[in-house]
């Protein structure tokens, strides 16, 4: 079509020619690396682009190259050395002779390189499944297996192992090693979090990489070489950092495993949804594993807008109050939810304007934050939110606790600095110009309003998902969802909007704040809503500012989220 | 869309059911009759001994050779659980009758060296069971047998006493891992490969690098 081709091409990147399993395909010359830095392109990426997967244990995209499991060996052909001339071979129709590789000393036998360092070169030939290269694999693979104690029934990584997945694709069922294995320390303390089990360890040193080059803690490293190596940590010196966790993730078999989930539940009754860490205002993405409607355990989602593959320790393990039993699951003031809502309605209805003051929490989603600016509209209400403040690390951690403060400012409940109109509630309040007080997630008796402030209120609504003094003095309680048991969207510190699902069902008789909101809205406002969360999302999308430019929708959202100015 | 079925309309001589229940007697009471002249039972009553019916349960019937039994959990002969919680069966079960809790981040290591993981809590629904096998099958620990199969130390009783799983209500046909490995028995282990695997480490224990190392600090 003519109007296509006005539109502006990206700079052309330099590709270079490469024939994997006989198909000629162009991939770009160079590729990022884990530090985004452009590098030559391997072998292993270049089968990636060719939609093959090479099979590896030390590789990762997000850490140095290392080449030491030996599991991604190809055989390749190469263009010939040059010629006294300075050409390389050539076949007799001019074009470049390509040789699979051998061994230089034994002529019949194929070379092979490793995938993950091998650098392209043009017209290089990669034979990505041909029986050469299968056979290296299932001889590096029986290899790794020699010492393997083969106690999948008991380790925690079964199901997501490597060592399992390649054993069935490319292993040889039987093994020919009848000697006795070579036996190493199990169930070694690493630290606080992890827990090492070296026999199952094949010394990719992932964790090692991950430790000094990401986390910046040099604090494992591998001791006895030869039979006995294993990873280990300095006499007296545990693996703690905030990020010790992330090593159990990137290990390809079950050597290191987090002491949290450690014999919680076989993964393959895990239920996985994504979902997103409330712990600060990075959002990092998430998944939940959970199993009949108990949350088992959190792993980093890979985005590299936001966190990478990775997430913090104190985030990860920051899920068990969401189990709870001291959960509220209770209404307060009316039995049931049509009840309490007509009630509340009732009252709001008879609310002078500006009589009225809402305090929403920077834990809440998008939606609700809308809903309730919605409703703060209505009685031109004064509105804020609560600041939460901590420290800030260099890699995930943000100084700001609060998951969508972002979307606090963006939405309008808060101004730029969060809790600036407390001060103003607690006076108006006091002289008497506010009488009602709407508080979602938030204990303010913690933030300058008292508990004597809030006795002279005529109405005080409040949602929680734990009791508080601010609970205990409500009118209306409302009991709410955890971030695991709605639908939602936060904005993140970079304004990232991202969604997430629900993994849990929400205790007694609790329910997602945006669901009653949405009603309470709905009748003190007389305007129709949306009572789905992505109709919900969709129409905010369309009537705040600093969504609608965007062309912001739900589906559009993906798994990643959308950046939006903040 | 539920679907409502139409029930037949019964006439008022087949409400009053009694002609019913009389056809039914009149069969068991013509057997009654016939048992000495019977054909059927001639044979099995050549000595003179068959009875139509037993004493149960001071008398147990022969078990038919098609017969599979439920499952149990077995000890080994140190009366170690041999199970390791690994929740294969619970996985592998058709009609999701086994409950495992795992043993949580402890483990629980008190019955076996070696074995770093033991059930909290193992739980089979006799009521929800179909009796498969496929738990015994799946079973990478021979942990679990169905009582028909004659592994060593197998009881005879206990089998019978399979064919009349009873209980007066559905809390007692949940059996627990106590109630489990009590009726499991003993299972003779002749590899017990987690007692092996210890053994071997501690062998190699006193290899040199290590030991030096440990001199040292000291």
């Amino acid at each position: 079509m003519p109007n296509e081709a006005k539109i502006e091409e990206p700079p052309a990147i330099e590709t270079i020619p490469v024939k994997v399993d006989g198909r000629e395909i162009t991939v770009p010359k160079l590729t990022p690396d884990w530090q985004g830095k452009l590098v030559p392109t391997t072998v292993l990426q270049a089968c990636k682009h060719a939609g093959i997967e090479i099979p590896h244990y030390c590789y990762h995209p997000k850490l140095p190259v290392a080449g030491n499991c030996r599991m991604c060996l190809v055989h390749v052909g190469m263009p010939g050395r040059p010629g006294p001339d300075g050409k390389p071979p050539m076949n007799e129709d001019g074009s470049l002779k390509i040789d699979p590789m051998v061994l230089p000393y034994e002529r019949g036998t194929p070379k092979g390189v490793i995938g993950c360092a091998t650098n392209l070169i043009p017209g290089m030939e990669i034979y990505a499944t041909s029986p050469e290269t299968k056979e290296m694999r299932e001889a590096v693979l029986e290899s790794l297996l020699i010492n393997h104690p083969l106690d999948c029934t008991i380790c925690d990584q079964a199901g997501e192992c490597k060592l399992q997945e390649y054993s069935v694709e490319h292993g040889q069922a039987e093994s020919q090693f009848a000697e006795q294995k070579v036996h190493k320390p199990k169930a070694v303390d690493l630290g606080p979090r992890i827990m090492l089990d070296a026999e199952r360890c094949v010394l990719c040193t992932r964790c090692i990489r991950f430790s000094t080059d990401i986390a910046g803690d040099d604090a494992l490293g591998i001791v006895n070489r030869g039979s006995y190596n294993s990873i280990a940590t300095f006499p007296g010196a545990p693996f703690d950092n905030n990020y010790t966790l992330n090593t159990a993730d990137i290990c390809p078999v079950g050597a290191l495993t987090s002491k949290d989930f450690r014999f919680q539940m076989r993964v393959w009754f895990l239920k996985e949804t994504n979902s997103l860490c409330t712990g600060c205002a990075t959002g990092c993405n998430t998944v939940i594993g959970s199993r009949e409607n108990k949350m088992y355990r959190q792993e980093p989602r890979e985005n590299d807008a936001v966190n990478g593959p990775w997430m913090c320790d104190s985030g990860r393990l920051d899920y068990k109050w969401i189990g709870s039993e001291k959960r509220l699951s209770k209404l307060n003031g009316a039995t049931d939810w049509t009840t309490i809502l007509t009630e509340i309605t009732t009252n709001l209805e008879k609310a002078a304007i500006t009589s009225v003051a809402i305090i929403a929490s920077a834990r809440q989603t998008n939606e609700e934050l809308f809903l309730l600016k919605k409703l703060a509209d209505k009685f031109e209400a004064i509105t804020d939110s609560v600041p939460r403040n901590g420290e800030g690390d260099h890699l995930l951690v943000n100084a700001d606790k609060n998951p969508n403060s972002n979307g606090a400012r963006l939405i309008g409940i808060a101004g730029e600095t969060l809790g600036a109109n407390l001060p103003a509630i607690a006076e108006g309040i006091e002289n008497g110009t506010i009488r009602s007080l709407i508080v979602f997630g938030e204990d303010v008796t913690q933030h300058g309003i008292s508990e004597s402030l809030l006795e002279k209120l005529d109405l005080l609504i409040v949602s929680d998902i734990f009791a508080n003094a601010t609970t205990a003095r409500a009118h209306y309680l409302l009991p709410g969802c955890a971030y695991a048991e709605k639908r939602g969207t936060f904005t993140n510190v970079k304004g990232q909007v991202q969604k997430f699902m629900k993994a849990l069902d929400a205790p007694g008789n609790a329910r997602a704040e945006w669901e009653f909101l949405h009603e309470i809205v709905e009748n003190v406002t007389g305007q129709n809503g949306f009572s789905t969360t992505e109709g919900l999302f969709n129409q905010m999308a369309g009537e705040v500012d600093a969504f609608r430019g965007k062309g912001l929708n739900w589906a559009a959202l993906g798994d990643d989220g959308v950046t939006v100015e903040i | 869309m539920a679907i409502k079925v139409q029930r037949v309309k019964l006439s008022l001589w087949e409400r009053l059911f009694i002609p019913t229940l009389w056809n039914g007697f009149k069969v068991t009471l013509s057997h009654f009759l016939s048992f000495k002249k019977s054909k059927v039972y001639e044979d099995k009553n050549k000595d003179n001994k068959f009875k139509a019916t037993l004493s149960y349960p001071e008398e147990l019937w022969a078990v038919p050779p098609g017969f599979r039994g439920a499952p149990y959990l077995v000890s080994d002969q140190d009366a170690a659980t041999k199970c390791v919680s690994c929740q294969l069966c619970e996985f592998v079960c058709p009609p999701k009758a086994i409950r495992i809790t795992p043993p949580g981040e402890t483990g629980n290591t008190t019955h076996r060296e070696g074995v770093e993981k033991m059930p909290k809590e193992f739980e089979i629904d006799m009521l929800r069971c179909i009796f498969c096998g496929y738990c015994e099958e799946v079973c990478p620990e021979e942990a679990i047998y169905l009582a028909k199969d004659y592994y060593e130390g197998y009881d005879e009783k206990m089998m019978r006493r399979d064919y009349a799983l009873t209980g007066s209500n559905r809390e007692e046909m949940v059996f627990n891992k106590d109630k489990l490995l009590e009726r499991g028995g003993t299972h003779h282990d002749r590899i017990k490969k987690w007692e092996k695997k210890t053994a071997d480490a501690k062998a190699q224990e006193m290899f040199p690098v290590r030991d030096k190392s440990k001199k040292k600090r000291e």
